[in-house]
């Protein structure tokens, strides 16, 4: 020890206490009976500000009235675009309305979706409790301006799909006050279960909704002779083959598989057409040459009908592209483009001669 | 391709599709010449077998190539890494015609290339409903509170600042959307594993057991039997979840995965991870927590991810991922190379639990072997499985069926349709078959 100086010995010593210390401190820490010092209370108007949802006993509904009237012109403005005029457009998303009948405002069961009658389900065939469509119209809706609607609008613009689905009368104003009695009216309010085992909660006998995870379906884990025959249910179409696009393309062209080759020698060029043209883009050939017409520079069409007849052509144009050149096209340079890789140049002039695309 | 059987060793030209059929066809009536050009240009990249000295062995280790002859890249040039550039065929796809809009759309997995069980972050599935944000964490905020004052004692915010600094436990999961292998139900639609499986993925994912928070907050679990989780996006996408899974400890509130934070797709900076409920209720962009007393019924449990049975009865709020498995390799749209020895390769799971065991047909469901589970075997995981297989050239059907530990086995295509029909879209976790026919590619079919 002596021959250490007592400047070192000091920092080691001091070093030792301060390990020690913490240590001392770290297991203190683990008897903690709260997070202090982490988080903050949540005031009054930040709860307000972000607890929207609206349950199926109508908590978080807030006082509010809208007609049919007003909904038809706020839904023509906000929400037609994605939905169609009257809900029932299936072309963004499927239709909101529809499928639904007088009878089934009695029963509250959809009959269409046990007879197979119904093309297509539409939020109403499908929905048992009116609050969830509020709930949804006012948080996530218009599409794209996510809650910019003031409940009277939501009051509004739900009242009017009410009526386009022939629940409520033109003249009706929905409120806060009468949702539980349209709720009464909801074609599909009897349609939904919870007896089945995908519910990772308590079971309903014990206070939960579902059959406490007995699963539905049985298989049995057979080795040996299970079945006498292979039969097969469906294969896939020849058009699904192909509608994926170049599957080729979509696994590594390496290791114990390849992808299957689904598109012909035409699609593998235009695919390669594109990839060339991305290139021409990206190495700034577009900003001066379009592909027909002439930009600064001669469209490759052009190009194309002044070489075309030439053997060496394609040699010619790459020491031109590389080294630029002045003088055939008119007055304005073409600049030199030697920080293209070779490759790329010889990749882009045999695009251009073979008719860029 | 027979000759490969028979004499191990001998030189081939891989097939990496490198001549198109044109340049097959002139090679074949004996013009070669144009071939040491083409390979000149590409060779460098694809590492095209020569032919011109086959006799005396192949060209990639005759001639030194240039990484053996020149100097690499240095440390750093990507500071955040990136695949090799010869990997660029396996990313996240569409599927055409599913959606509309890609704000509302889904985004598969390519499980066909994968190895192993963890999902790398930047091809883990997306499915959002309404567009990702990049959200800046330092103004994101998770609040918790109870739909009454009497379920929970005191209404929190915390920070990201404040989460990082409580207890986190790391845990690896699989999420698989609840539509996963919908487009199937009916009948087969789709060509590989990336689009009937691909909604699938597998994380480590680090945060703050929930139960922490809800007890930092004071809540009383004997009334706030249900919690409501809400995402901070357009759509604050909300579901209910069970005050049971919550109080095991299982459900995290996350910011890590895969060692790094959360990719924004996923959910940056902050989601929720239930181990073995369909992803939908992995609320991501997460904001608010709601202790309840009742479910909710949002628009994500009544209207969308309900199951449609033959009677015209909905099941509502059906959750778990029951045990599922499929063979990635070789799969739907792929094409063996050659007959003989094949490692089968897939991916078993369940959302009750571990694997117990994992079986593989190659004769469409006569005869079963059971598959080798790799490690680790883990709860509500992904489990890698193998199996040897020496194919014939004769065509085949291959199959994986899964078991889990509380015994539950996968169920046929028929098992699953006679209790759910065929309208159904959630939930379809039914054993998947691969045809195999003479030219070695394998395509999409359904046993019964």
């Amino acid at each position: 020890m002596f021959r250490f100086s007592s400047a070192s010995l000091g920092l080691g010593g001091t070093k030792t206490i301060l390990v020690l210390a913490l240590a001392a401190a770290s297991t203190a820490g683990l008897a903690f009976d709260n997070y202090s010092g982490v988080g903050r209370p949540a005031t009054p108007a930040e709860v307000k500000a972000w607890d929207i949802d609206v349950r199926p006993d109508f908590k978080g509904l807030p006082k509010g009235s809208g007609s049919v009237d007003r909904g038809q012109e706020l839904f023509e403005e906000k929400c037609a675009s994605c939905h169609g005029s009257f809900g029932e457009s299936n072309e963004v998303f499927t239709p909101l309305v529809g499928g639904t009948s007088k009878d089934d405002m009695k029963t509250g069961r959809v009959k269409g979706l046990s007879s197979g009658e119904l093309p297509q389900r539409t939020t109403f065939t499908k929905v048992a409790t009116i609050s969830t469509v509020f709930d949804y119209i006012q948080r996530a809706m218009p599409w794209t301006s996510p809650k910019s609607l003031k409940p009277d609008e939501v009051y509004a613009i739900l009242a009017y799909l009410l009526n386009l689905s022939e629940m409520v009368p033109a003249d009706f104003v929905l409120s806060d006050k009468n949702i539980a009695d349209v709720q009464k009216l909801l074609p599909n309010r009897n349609g939904m279960t919870t007896d089945h085992g995908l519910w990772p909660g308590a079971a309903a006998k014990k206070g939960g909704i579902g059959n406490g995870g007995k699963p539905d379906t049985k298989n049995v884990a057979c080795m040996k002779n299970c079945k006498s025959e292979v039969l097969i249910g469906s294969t896939l179409p020849e058009y699904a083959r192909t509608a994926h696009g170049e599957l080729a393309d979509q696994n590594r062209n390496f290791g114990p598989v390849r992808g299957t080759r689904t598109l012909g020698p035409e699609a593998a060029k235009k695919a390669a057409d594109a990839g060339t043209l991305e290139l021409a883009t990206k190495s700034g050939c577009m900003a001066c040459h379009g592909l027909k017409n002439k930009i600064v520079g001669p469209g490759y069409s052009e190009v194309v009908a002044r070489y075309k007849d030439q053997a060496d052509a394609e040699e010619r144009l790459v020491a031109k592209v590389k080294a630029g050149g002045q003088g055939v096209w008119g007055s304005i340079p073409m600049p030199p483009n030697g920080h293209l890789p070779d490759e790329d140049l010889k990749t882009l002039v045999k695009w251009i001669l073979s008719g860029a695309k | 391709m027979s000759d490969s059987v028979k004499k191990p060793g001998r030189l081939r030209p891989a097939p990496e599709n490198f001549l198109s059929e044109e340049q097959v066809k002139a090679v074949a009536t004996g013009r070669r010449d144009f071939l040491r050009k083409s390979f000149m240009v590409a060779g460098a990249a694809m590492a095209a077998p020569m032919v011109a000295r086959a006799s005396e062995g192949d060209a990639n280790i005759l001639e030194l190539p240039t990484w053996s002859t020149t100097l690499g890249q240095p440390v750093a040039t990507r500071p955040y890494g990136t695949p090799s550039q010869y990997e660029s065929q396996l990313l996240r796809r569409e599927s055409p015609g599913l959606a509309r809009v890609g704000g509302a759309s889904v985004s598969f997995c390519p499980l066909q290339g994968l190895f192993g069980i963890i999902t790398p972050s930047g091809l883990h599935f997306e499915r959002h409903h309404q567009g990702w944000h990049d959200i800046d964490p330092s103004k994101h905020r998770l609040m918790i509170n109870g739909s009454d004052d009497s379920l929970l004692k005191k209404p929190k915010v915390y920070t990201l600042d404040e989460l990082m600094r409580l207890p986190s436990a790391s845990r690896i999961h699989f999420i698989e959307c609840g539509a996963n292998t919908g487009l199937e139900w009916g009948n087969v639609a789709v060509p590989t594993v990336q689009y009937t499986h691909g909604m699938l993925s597998c994380s480590e994912f680090t945060g703050v057991p929930l139960k922490y928070l809800l007890e930092d907050c004071g809540v009383d679990y004997k009334k706030a039997r249900y919690v409501l989780a809400e995402g901070a996006d357009g759509s604050s996408m909300t579901r209910t979840i069970p005050m049971e899974m919550v109080e095991s400890g299982e459900v995290l509130v996350a910011y890590g995965q895969n060692g790094e934070m959360l990719r924004p797709e996923n959910g940056y900076p902050l989601r929720l991870v239930v181990p073995g409920v369909q992803g939908v209720s992995w609320v991501k962009w997460l904001r608010r927590i709601e202790v309840g007393d009742m479910p909710y019924a949002t628009k994500d449990e009544a209207v969308h991810y309900i199951d449609l049975l033959p009677s015209g009865l909905h099941r509502q709020y059906s959750s778990v991922q029951e045990a599922k498995s499929v063979i990635t390799s070789p799969s739907g749209g792929q094409t063996l190379l050659d007959r003989g020895f094949y490692n089968v390769s897939g991916l078993a799971w369940s959302g009750r639990g571990r694997i117990k065991q994992v079986d593989v047909s190659f004769d469409g469901g006569i005869n079963w072997q059971t598959a080798r589970l790799e490690g680790p075997v883990q709860n509500k995981a992904l489990t890698r499985f193998n199996t040897n297989w020496v194919w014939d050239g004769k065509p085949a059907i291959l199959q994986s069926r899964a078991m889990d530990e509380t015994g539950y086995v996968q169920p046929s295509y028929g098992q699953l349709r006679a209790v759910r029909g065929t309208k159904s879209i959630y939930h379809n976790n039914a054993i998947q078959s691969w045809k195999v026919i003479e030219s070695g590619e394998v395509s999409n079919v359904q046993v019964l």
